[in-house]
């Protein structure tokens, strides 16, 4: 007769041994079902919202995760519906997205697109976030896009101005609603050419970089078609806060009109320097000298303050659009939050109705079922009026608005009005332009 | 054994297991359970702890044996990074040609500025240093964008000639970067009960590198070359006051910290074809400062704990919002709740920065040696209570527990 002893050690050894055996069926059950990267399970989807938190542009991403806790509400069917009702596509009824509710993890981009890529795979790794969006730079934004396009998620760029992230760094799993830096040069060219005259002497100040770049490019090349000759293109590092010796030069150079190719707090900065320089004041070649921001957004003309007064740029949306959808979103987000969004907030927030849209009519999260749902997609309703997002390079056609900063605001918010609203047919381009070409969307990547 | 020390090859053991074991340590918690949020066992950021924990190796060889503390550090990263991504971009999407031609190009690089900033010592050496690194990081921002591809930064593409490789897959995609066609992004979850375990690649691969270099950390920490390099951080004028030259010492430990920090980013390339601008910023030098006395200078494992910790609290503290928080205290009444949330708010989410900060004032403060003393005074702690309660056989076996060095 045999006797076992059993030890406590012996005992925990055997238990464990058994346990790993009995688990190791489930290494065969776990990744085979999987037809796209992160297939939601469950009830609920996850919605992956990377935004800068910390850096120069923490209050853009402020604003965005703003717009998207909106529109995860709405989404849900919680509060007023916002642009819900005001879509042209009634594909969502407010009970999530095809039937699951709609959940969200954040994350801080930091405006590095290192940080922004950990934190968006942790997203995706971790988290088992369907859909990455958001980020407040350009190289943040293609950084973001190239990594979604290798996990096989879909990416909605918020906002992101460089012709490159659709241009010749365009991705098939990535998609933008905002617009871009050559639609800037041509909704503004012929509102400078009908304000200040075909004849005229541009003198450029450029952030180093990018984004920088692709803007002076743009904007060049739409004045010089009107007529303008441009002096001179100066590039400034984009860590500089004092501009005062890049803005002496420019009144000797016989220029009469300064384009400030900055952006956030470059902007402010060298704007505020302009005007303290006496720039605005002064009469050369017989006329008046101007300033010219290309790119505007409402957040930045608070931080310039009385500067911006008069001063022509161009943005994606402002709050004051009289449109039902503008209204719509004007009114959700100002009763949730006390103040009216900003144009990031706006982008942000249609890009997650987009999707969910998509999603929706495509029957599917799929990212390739998603991508074709969204490719050369017609609707209306979300405050631009109607837009297409194009099909051959993921970037969306829509008005573009000329701005100007009020002489009288009424409010903190109340700093810019809308000049003009260029139409569609004006900004658009074909998609082998040469601003843009040099890139391939390649194929859709589902991650299977 | 590996001819180690006793103490040493424990150490070494301790980590080997640390590593190997990663995926089910750092997961803790089940994957519904609330405190999912802190597990930090998915690949990205395992990648990280042992890819910055090989960075903060290479800098303690420099600043934990010969006090040159040099804050430029970020633009080995920075290179090693550039270097694999084009590699990947010319030749393959092999890993090894890339790790290689990064640890070239980086102590290449450290050769140079080694050179002009060993001229000097303390804080001028420091000051050197950090401008070599900011001017490395505004030249591959503005300057240098057709080698660096400036803000956007660097990332391969689907019209990459790669000669040995395929320019682009079958499908159309651009190719992944693999080991002799293991892919480093791939990994297997393992389903245990509630728990979820996930087994990368591209962090064992890393992991195997990270154990290569800090088995060599040990052996140059031990060596005659150590030692001297201990003396140069002692008094250096009494060295040279004995005829010898310091300075060739100097170099090759600035080098061979270079080289290491040149691997860090190529394996941060390998893991994730990408190479950004900021990785040389002199916040990114000043991280791994951060880490190495974090963790404690001077020690072996001191500096990839450190690493450990910084990266855990970027990658998870940031991802905490209002919404988890309010997850966590909803058993509370309202009111009560909305208190509790408005207390924690500032220190989560966008707030890592605060809590690191405050955490690494405490550590500074009350553990001057790192986290590494906290563990000591911890095992002396418990050695002194079973001292107490047990024989003096058992207190021997306990004082032979590791000691951290």
């Amino acid at each position: 007769m045999s006797k076992t002893i059993l030890s406590r050690r012996g005992l925990l050894r055997t238990g464990a041994i058994a346990g790993a055996g009995l688990a190791v069926p489930t290494i065969f059950t776990a990744s085979s079902a999987r037809a796209f990267t992160n297939a939601p399970s469950g009830g609920a989807v996850t919605l992956g919202f990377n935004v800068p938190q910390t850096g120069p542009y923490a209050d853009e991403g402020a604003d965005e995760l703003r717009a998207y806790e909106l529109a995860v509400e709405h989404l849900n069917g919680g509060g007023d519906g916002g642009m819900l009702g005001t879509f042209s596509s009634k594909a969502l009824e407010g009970t999530g997205i095809n039937g699951h509710k709609v959940e969200y993890v954040t994350g801080d981009t930091q405006t590095k697109s290192d940080a922004a890529r950990a934190s968006a795979k942790s997203m995706i790794e971790k988290d088992g976030a369907i859909m990455i969006t958001g980020g407040s730079s350009s190289g943040v934004a293609v950084a973001v896009q190239g990594l979604c396009q290798e996990a096989g998620v879909i990416f909605m760029a918020g906002l992101t101005h460089s012709n490159d992230t659709t241009g010749k760094d365009k991705k098939a799993n990535g998609f933008r609603h905002f617009f871009n830096a050559y639609m800037s040069g041509a909704a503004l060219a012929p509102v400078l050419g009908d304000q200040y005259g075909t004849d005229r002497k541009a003198y450029h100040l450029t952030a180093d970089y990018t984004w920088g770049w692709t803007q002076e490019e743009s904007i060049k090349a739409a004045t010089e078609a009107l007529g303008w000759e441009t002096v001179e293109t100066v590039k400034t590092p984009l860590a500089q806060t004092d501009f005062s010796s890049y803005i002496a030069p420019v009144l000797n150079s016989g220029a009469d009109v300064l384009i400030l190719n900055h952006y956030g707090g470059n902007m402010v900065n060298s704007l505020t320097n302009a005007v303290q320089f006496g720039l605005r004041e002064k009469q050369v070649n017989g006329k008046q000298f101007e300033i010219v921001v290309p790119l505007f957004s409402r957040l930045m003309a608070r931080g310039a303050g009385e500067n911006v007064k008069g001063i022509l740029g161009s943005t994606n949306w402002h709050w004051s659009l009289q449109d039902e959808g503008s209204k719509a979103f004007v009114k959700s987000f100002g009763t949730k939050y006390g103040f009216p969004p900003s144009q990031a907030a706006h982008t942000c927030y249609v890009q997650t109705l987009l999707y969910a849209d998509a999603v929706q009519r495509a029957g599917s999260f799929d990212p390739c079922a998603v991508a074709e749902a969204l490719e050369g997609y017609e609707f209306d309703g979300l405050g631009n009026g109607p837009t297409l997002y194009r099909a051959e390079d993921h970037q969306c056609f829509k008005d573009v608005l000329v701005v100007r900063g009020k002489e009288n605001p009424t409010s903190e918010f109340d700093l810019l009005e809308v000049v003009q609203v260029t139409p569609r047919g004006q900004v658009e381009y074909a998609p082998d332009h040469p601003m843009f070409a040099g890139g391939a969307l390649g194929s859709c990547n589902s991650g299977a | 054994m590996l001819k180690l020390g006793k103490k040493d090859f424990t150490l070494f053991l301790v980590v080997a297991v640390l590593a190997i074991f990663a995926p089910f340590i750092l997961n803790p918690f089940p994957t519904d359970s609330a405190m999912a949020q802190f597990n930090a066992g998915y690949p990205d950021l395992m990648q990280r702890f042992v890819i910055f924990g090989i960075l903060a190796i290479g800098f303690n060889i420099l600043f934990g044996l010969t006090g040159y503390l040099s804050f430029g550090h970020a633009a080995f990263l920075g290179v090693g990074s550039y270097s694999a991504v084009w590699m990947f971009k010319l030749l393959s999407m092999n890993v090894i040609p890339a790790i290689v031609l990064s640890m070239i190009v980086s102590g290449l690089f450290a050769v140079v500025i080694g050179y002009v900033s060993l001229r000097r010592s303390g804080i001028y050496f420091s000051i050197l240093t950090l401008a070599f690194a900011q001017m490395s990081y505004n030249l591959a921002y503005s300057v240098l964008t057709p080698i660096t591809n400036g803000e956007t930064g660097l990332q391969i593409t689907l019209d990459d000639p790669r000669i040995l490789g395929i320019t682009a897959t079958a499908d159309g995609g651009i190719p992944v970067t693999n080991l002799f066609g293991l892919e480093m992004r791939s990994f297997e979850t393992w389903n245990v009960g509630p728990w979820a375990f996930q087994f990368s690649v591209g962090y064992y691969v890393a992991a195997i590198i990270m154990l290569v270099s800090f088995y060599v950390a040990i052996r140059i920490f031990r060596s005659p070359f150590g030692m001297m390099l201990r003396a140069i951080k002692s008094n250096q004028n009494r060295l040279y006051y004995t005829g010898l030259n310091a300075r060739p010492y100097t170099l090759a430990a600035f080098v061979i910290s270079g080289m290491y920090a040149g691997l860090a980013g190529g394996l941060l390339a390998c893991m994730d074809p990408l190479a950004g601008a900021e990785r040389m910023q002199w916040t990114a030098s000043g991280e791994v400062v951060l880490m190495t006395i974090l963790g404690g200078a001077g020690t072996l494992i001191g500096p990839v704990l450190g690493a450990g910790f910084i990266k855990y609290f970027e990658n998870i503290f940031s991802k905490i919002n209002d919404q988890v928080v309010h997850g966590w205290v909803s058993f509370l009444p309202d009111g009560l709740e909305d208190v509790v949330v408005a207390i924690i708010h500032p220190f989560v989410g966008k707030g890592w920065h605060l809590t690191l900060g405050l955490l690494f004032m405490l550590i500074v403060i009350f553990l001057p040696g790192g986290l590494v003393e906290g563990g000591k005074r911890i095992s002396a702690l418990v050695s002194s209570r079973r001292n107490h309660n047990a024989g003096d056989a058992e207190a021997q076996a306990a004082r032979q527990q590791p000691p951290a060095e």
